[in-house]
């Protein structure tokens, strides 16, 4: 036997590795869900060539006038029909044709059918003869970094980090506490601190395995770009996992049984999963609420991924998101350290 | 008419707390005991787990706490193992204390406690490697296995080991350190009567390796079938300390008669019968202590006859640490 297979750390870490790979439910979440929750969103918000926006007129004359618009189809509705289409979302707008002139009928809280209120009475302004005052052309791009996918997949790289660290420090150390393994352990001559260690190291390790998996992923097949310095990028995403890790302890510290841990682990994600801008921009939420927003940690690390990611700023530039991950980091690591419940 | 406690109680702790069974012949009086408890005291928010106890194990011996369900047993040994802190009292374990050989001492001694479920999807060898590591010294993974008997279930994960299988992993990983002490926390609780027997010839065999073990238990059986000395546990007291055979001695004579009857019995007659010690009543049951069975019964058939009373029961068994229980509680050890 080599000298390897004595340390106790080597061993228990070994260990870690072992049940963690034992677990097909967990290389699942771990592994393959990220994966086919950015295929699902890829394909949902793909670029697909401009909407054609669906309208209705009273009358076929004026049904044939927004049609030749190539942004819109029309078809043609007597007013009761067109307004239980409107209500329904059959149509957008719907083209009334009146004494005066015309009448749109549209929801104007919907930014497509204030898009067609716009294509609609282009179409029928033209129709009628009005020319242009200035000629205007159009010069289209279609930026990568800029899209939907690109923005997302920082995002979800962040969550998986934060769900992956929590979940598997948390409901392992619980369950070893609540079969009574935890109290074997420290019955024996384990040094504590090598089995604590043991989970930062088994992560660590995991980390490259799942991050490298799922970044490659949405470089090959979404083409996400990389703009930052890539070993900036490894460095974020192992603080981001220690930092989630220190907070996953402190979960796991005093709780006794898997529904207690369960529901705190649920309760310190839950906000995060909501507020930290994983699927749309935290800067959504009101002002009110901004400074707690970006003092949560998932905040920070997605804040900190994109900045690398599509802005290639460097870790000098972000050093607020940093700071806020090293604060997550050493708070909770050193408060779980004096709560922890051994036994 | 109870039987009197007073004699257990006080000529055990006196006669027997000194007494040194000596299993590899060294000199004992060279050696300091492998556990010394002065004064121990642990009380909880509800009750008194361990209420003043003074206990001395030595070298080589394997020593037994006996007492029903709640009696205190597994604070007490838990305090000895370090996991619980006393409110009072002193422990000292091979010379040291956890105050200031906790580290030491964790090398040194062996522990088995009652529940611990090792993750199931481990498999026994792999287990048993993770502790081992722990151990500056010990003995090889492949020897605890064999002493464990669990050689055809090296690979086999531990979930899929039956409930026999999992407590020997249990005393394998307690062994893997080679231990000085080991403690063995009701070690055979749950198991069928075939595992239990299987248990007991491995700690026949720690027995004859001279390793000094502390076990507890709430089957006299198993007290009696493997200790060399019991102290059997009440409400966090030891009532009565010695050697199987002289606890048993104790209750007054060797044999314990029992009989139900369809009537009322006088009882004064045979307690005037050469023999028979005492008489209780325990659930309809009468039971007499009775020392010379083959004179004492034809005598309490006839004493029976004289009364015209019918017998609907009757046997006789040798007496065991349970009737020391129940003289010394009027309650049975596996009352809960």
């Amino acid at each position: 036997m080599s000298s390897l297979q004595h340390s106790s750390l080597f061993q228990l870490t070994l260990t870690r590795f072992r049940l963690f790979l034992r677990e097909p439910e967990a290389i699942f979440w771990i592994f393959i869900f990220p994966i086919l929750l950015a295929v699902g969103l890829g394909i949902a918000f793909r670029n697909r060539p401009a909407d054609i926006l669906q309208v209705a007129a009273t009358t076929p004359q004026l049904t044939q006038v927004l049609t030749a618009d190539k942004g819109l189809t029309a078809s043609t509705m007597d007013e009761p029909t067109g307004t239980h289409a409107l209500a329904t979302g059959g149509i957008l707008l719907l083209a009334i044709k009146t004494a005066e002139g015309v009448e749109y009928k549209y929801d104007d809280t919907n930014p497509d059918a204030r898009t067609a209120r716009l294509l609609a009475d282009r179409a029928i302004q033209t129709g009628a003869g009005r020319r242009d005052a200035v000629q205007a052309d159009n010069q289209l791009i279609h930026e990568t970094g800029a899209r939907y996918i690109d923005f997302v997949v920082p995002g979800l790289l962040g969550m998986n980090l934060m769900s992956s660290a929590i979940w598997g420090l948390g409901f392992a150390i619980v369950e070893a506490r609540q079969k009574k393994l935890l109290k074997r352990l420290v019955a024996s001559p384990m040094p504590r601190w090598q089995y604590l260690s043991s989970f930062l190291l088994s992560r660590l390790v995991m980390l490259v395995i799942e991050v490298g998996a799922f970044l490659s992923f949405a470089r090959f097949v979404f083409g996400v770009p990389f703009r930052g310095s890539v070993l900036e990028l490894a460095f974020l995403c192992v603080l981001t996992s220690l930092s989630f890790s220190a907070l996953g302890l402190l979960v796991a510290s005093r709780a006794r049984t898997m529904e207690a841990a369960s529901g705190l682990m649920n309760l310190v994600m839950l906000p995060m999963w909501i507020l930290s801008g994983v699927f749309f921009s935290a800067s959504r939420f009101p002002a009110i609420i901004q400074p707690v927003v970006r003092a949560l940690p998932l905040t920070a690390a997605i804040d900190a991924l994109r900045g690398n990611m599509l802005q290639g700023l460097s870790l000098g530039q972000m050093a607020i998101p940093v700071g806020i991950l090293l604060a997550w980091l050493i708070v909770p690591f050193a408060v779980s350290l004096r709560i922890f419940r051994w036994r | 008419m109870a039987w009197p406690a007073s004699i257990y109680i006080g000529t055990m702790a006196e006669n027997w707390i000194h007494s040194r069974p000596n299993a590899e012949g060294k000199t004992a009086q060279a050696e300091a005991p492998s556990l010394l408890l002065r004064g121990l005291r642990k009380a909880y928010s509800d009750v008194v787990a361990v209420n003043g106890l003074d206990l001395e194990v030595m070298r080589g011996e394997c020593f037994g706490l006996l007492g029903p369900n709640g009696a205190g047993k597994t604070t007490t040994i838990e305090i000895c193992e370090g996991l619980t802190d006393p409110d009072a009292g002193t422990v000292e374990l091979l010379g040291l204390n956890w105050k200031t050989g906790a580290n030491e001492l964790r090398q040194r001694i062996g522990i088995q406690l009652q529940e611990t479920q090792f993750p199931d999807k481990m498999t026994v060898e792999e287990t048993l490697h993770l502790f081992r590591s722990f151990f500056k010294q010990g003995i090889p993974v492949e020897e605890s296995i064999k002493t464990a008997q669990l050689e055809e279930k090296r690979s086999s994960r531990v979930g899929g080991l039956s409930g026999g299988q999992k407590q020997r992993l249990a005393m394998a990983c307690a062994l893997v350190g080679d231990p000085e002490l080991l403690f063995l926390d009701e070690p055979t609780t749950g198991l069928d009567p075939q595992a239990r027997r299987h248990l007991w010839d491995l700690v026949d065999e720690l027995k004859r390796a001279g390793r000094t073990i502390i076990l507890t238990t709430h089957y006299m059986d198993e007290a009696e079938r493997l200790c060399d000395r019991v102290a059997i546990m009440d409400h966090g007291k030891i009532i009565a300390l010695g050697t199987p055979q002289q606890l048993i001695g104790s209750v007054g004579g060797e044999h314990i008669v029992e009989f139900a009857l369809n009537g009322d019995l006088t009882v004064a007659p045979l307690l005037a019968i050469a023999g028979v010690q005492s008489h209780r009543v325990d659930a309809g049951l009468h039971q007499l202590s009775v020392s010379h069975l083959h004179t004492a019964v034809p005598a309490i058939f006839a004493a029976l006859a004289d009364q015209n009373l019918d017998l609907s029961e009757f046997r006789t068994h040798s007496a065991s640490l349970e009737d020391v229980f129940v003289g010394l509680t009027g309650r049975n050890l596996r009352d809960e």
